[in-house]
């Protein structure tokens, strides 16, 4: 009990409409890298924002060394020595590297006026002990990420932090840089520092963490040594789940083949990816976060500009499309991101199921609004979509109504091949099973429907077939009898872990 | 200690160009000065460029604060009216309380609408282009409520003199303007204000992490932008002995334009003093140059607006290339 330097016990922290933290506890000692695992939207970093005094918790308390502790923001957390590396830098460019390691804890006197040979003098004391011989003077801007990483590093000897959270801190980095980062946290954690390792990057967990724990919806799945567990343990903990709802599956009577990828590849996120796909199928697309799978979907589409590989559409080849020739062929992709992708959150659900299609609703550049209207009213009520009008801002809509605007939009443009990335990540039960029978419903009329999804029963329960990802390539396929939870954690896992190996 | 690690990498020559790269105001401000000298035989002489300087400083003290906003990544569209108000009251306040008291009225009241400004941007989280913009038209309106429609009078007009001391060519005025930039470079570069500016308008998510008070930052910035305009608005009273309640009418572009020719960044996080120096002079330079050369006004504002998009197409250009 004494030797933990930072206890979480009972924090819930609730969202409008989620519960993002549910009775959270666990504990950091000195001296060991503890990683935070869990699928997106499993609570990572709504808790380590909490930890950094950037969400305060519903409920719970933080025990900092022995004592309870309220952070009251981020540079309060700082000071008392809990510190976080963002994965997207928090630094100013246009300042310097000892100014950003002090960012707004400058060294002054009494009037405000900066003792700059003192601030000198303690970055460059700081980032000499990281082993980085860079110039404190230079402009951050001018450096490399790997480089403005250890710009923040350097935070926790300026401060002397005795607990240092690091979100996905190799997302941008090379091999070589990591290693020097791997370096840098032993470092540290020599000294005693409790580090905290958030990474969906399953190799590096094992290579660098002391224990681990498990995030899943909120809660903990529980913690393990790392020494003594391996990673189908800990797949199964992150995304086991009971199969809780019940799924329709189209009947499989399958048509001509509507789409066939050969050998695609996208340097440094998938290579060598081939499938196919016929009307009136539904091809589950399976993966961890980081598989490739949102990036293969997205270079099918044209989003993503492709190295290598062939595309086949209804058995001829066609060059690498853009978006604008993959909708006119007949191809719809429902992006991940509504929000940022999906949806124009400020127009209403009338302008945002036109707004990919406007010449089908416009004569001569001017729009038909009646068009628009009875467009409306037939996917309001096909997807029994809760709105108040037409002209309601989607942006007032639940996740799971705005979800289906998007599949709307994209629908009443008649598609032959539908792409659906995380068709139901966030929203609610209900509307759930009405996407899941939509699938069904829409491969019944003979669209051909490719599902991506993080969430294994969905996956199982609506396909036909599913593909499994891991790491860039396509591990392996299960068709019929084949499709089973441990088939497919088997396969991602174990591909896994060869490439840890 | 610090040029020398510096130049680890970078040679002598180097470290000039990347210097005129980020500052290349002062380049284009030595080419306007070689064609006009070249073209006019008044250009170069001390007189003028005595007036140049003097001309200058009036934007010139705007830009100083504008510098500060627009670092801080806001705008303040207000300060010519702010100046018009100032200089209304501190000549319309003679009659009741003298002088000095009235100046100091003007500047205060200068003070209090930035003060206004700066509070209406932090606490509302409105853009500060639509709160300044409506100061812009209020405060203008208040002048002509204030000063009854008409340009008001000094009662003494020993008040004009005041600002009549000359070191050389150059005047109080001008002396003024170098002073204020070079105490505000100073801000920028030396105390934690400064920091704060370069933070805020860099990146406010880090600036707000490391628990900097932007609210209170930006309300700072936005004051004393107020109240240098106030300044400008009382060197202008002196200087014309009346207060005129169109006085400064479209001077916030000018400034906007001296501030941006300059090279300091309309989206924060980037700019120094002397840059808006070298931005304020290229601007009284190519006014004054192009007078000299009997330019009808409307081919003026054609050149300069010509100049404006030149220098930041330059500016663009060249930045890009620093930054690869």
């Amino acid at each position: 009990m004494d030797d933990v330097i930072l206890r979480v016990e009972g924090i819930t922290k609730t969202f409008p409409g989620v519960k993002a933290l549910d009775n959270v506890s666990f504990d950091i000692r000195p001296g060991e890298v503890h990683a935070l695992v869990g699928e997106s939207g499993a609570g990572k970093s709504t808790l380590m924002k909490a930890l950094a005094g950037l969400h305060k918790p519903d409920s719970g308390q933080i025990i900092y060394q022995g004592a309870p502790t309220e952070v009251a923001g981020p540079l309060d957390a700082r000071q008392k020595g809990i510190l976080l590396i963002h994965q997207e830098l928090s630094l100013s460019p246009e300042l310097s590297v000892a100014e950003n390691i002090y960012l707004g804890a400058w060294p002054t006197n009494r009037f405000g006026v900066l003792k700059k040979r003192e601030l000198r003098r303690n970055a460059s004391a700081a980032l000499e002990a990281l082993g980085c011989g860079f110039d404190p003077d230079v402009r951050v801007g001018t450096l490399s990420v790997a480089m403005q990483q250890m710009v923040e590093i350097a935070r926790a000897e300026a401060f002397n932090a005795n607990v240092v959270i690091f979100d996905e801190p190799t997302a941008s980095l090379t091999d070589t840089e990591k290693d020097q980062l791997f370096h840098t946290i032993r470092g540290l954690k020599a000294r005693g520092v409790g580090i905290v390792y958030i990474s969906h990057k399953m190799d590096e967990i094992f290579d660098i963490t002391d224990r681990i724990t498990v995030l899943r919806d909120g809660q903990v799945q529980g913690t393990v040594d790392t020494a003594e567990t391996d990673l189908n343990q800990v797949t199964r903990m992150m995304i086991g789940r009971t199969l809780d709802s019940y799924f329709v599956k189209a009947k499989p009577e399958f048509g001509e083949e509507v789409l066939r990828v050969e050998g695609l590849s996208n340097q440094g996120l998938f290579s060598d990816v081939s499938f196919s796909i016929r009307e009136g199928e539904v091809l589950g697309l399976y993966g961890l976060v980081g598989a490739g799978r949102s990036e293969v979907v997205e270079t099918v589409f044209g989003v993503r500009k492709a190295d290598g590989g062939k595309i086949f559409w209804k058995s001829g080849e066609i060059d690498l499309p853009t978006p604008r020739q993959s909708i006119d062929m007949g191809m719809a992709l429902v992006p991940e991101s509504r929000k940022e992708q999906g949806l124009v959150l400020m127009m209403g659900g009338r302008e945002n199921t036109s707004l990919p299609h406007l010449d089908l609703f416009s004569d001569r550049s001017v729009m038909n609004r009646s068009k628009e209207l009875t467009t409306f009213d037939k996917y309001r009520s096909a997807l029994s979509i809760k709105t108040t009008g037409p002209d309601q801002a989607v942006s007032q809509l639940s996740g799971g109504n705005q979800q289906k605007f998007v599949l709307a939009k994209w629908l009443c443009a008649d598609p032959k091949l539908i792409i659906l990335d995380e068709p139901t990540r966030g929203i609610d039960v209900g509307s759930k099973s009405a996407i899941h029978e939509l699938i069904a419903d829409l491969a019944e009329q003979g669209l051909a429907v490719i599902v991506i999804s993080s969430e294994m029963p969905e996956v199982l329960g609506v396909s036909h077939r599913v593909l499994a990802m891991s790491e860039g390539a396509v591990v392996a396929e299960f068709e019929g009898d084949d499709m089973t939870e441990e088939n497919l954690i088997d396969a991602v896992s174990h591909h896994r872990g060869e490439a840890a190996a | 200690m610090s040029l020398a690690t510096n130049n680890q990498a970078a040679t002598p020559l180097q470290s000039v160009l990347g210097w005129l790269l980020r500052n290349h105001i002062w380049v284009f401000l030595a080419l306007t000065v070689i064609v006009f000298s070249v073209s006019s035989p008044y250009f170069l002489t001390v007189n003028n460029i005595g007036n140049i300087l003097t001309q200058g400083a009036f934007i010139g003290i705007l830009a100083i604060g504008m510098t500060l906003v627009m670092i801080d990544g806001e705008i303040d569209l207000s300060v010519g009216a702010v100046l018009a108000l100032a200089s209304a009251l501190a000549i319309g306040l003679q009659d009741h309380m003298g002088v000095w008291p009235a100046v100091f009225l003007g500047l205060m009241s200068g003070a209090a609408l930035g003060f206004v400004n700066g509070t209406l941007v932090a606490l509302s989280g409105m853009h500060s282009f639509i709160v300044t913009l409506g100061g812009l038209i209020g405060i203008r309106g208040l002048v002509f409520v204030y000063s009854g429609e008409n340009a008001l009078m000094v009662p003494d007009f020993s008040y004009t003199e005041i600002p009549e001391i000359y070191f050389g060519p150059i005047s109080l005025t001008a002396i003024l303007f170098f002073a204020l930039a070079l105490f505000f470079q100073w801000v920028l570069s030396s105390t934690r204000h400064g920091r704060e500016t370069y933070a805020v308008g860099d990146n406010i998510e880090a600036a707000h992490d490391a628990g900097i008070n932007v609210k209170r930052h930006k309300i700072i910035n936005f004051t004393i932008c107020g109240t240098l305009a106030a300044v400008c608005g009382i060197l202008l009273s002196m200087r014309l002995g009346t207060a005129e309640p169109n006085a400064g009418k479209i001077w916030e572009l000018w400034t906007i334009i001296a501030v941006v020719l300059g090279g300091t960044r309309l989206q924060g996080g980037f700019g120094s003093m002397w840059m808006t120096i070298g931005g304020v002079l290229t601007l009284a330079v190519l006014r004054n140059g192009l007078r000299l050369l009997n330019t009808p006004n409307y081919v003026e504002l054609m050149v300069m607006g010509g100049v404006l998009i030149m220098a930041l197409v330059l500016d663009k250009l060249l930045n890009h290339k620093g930054d690869t």
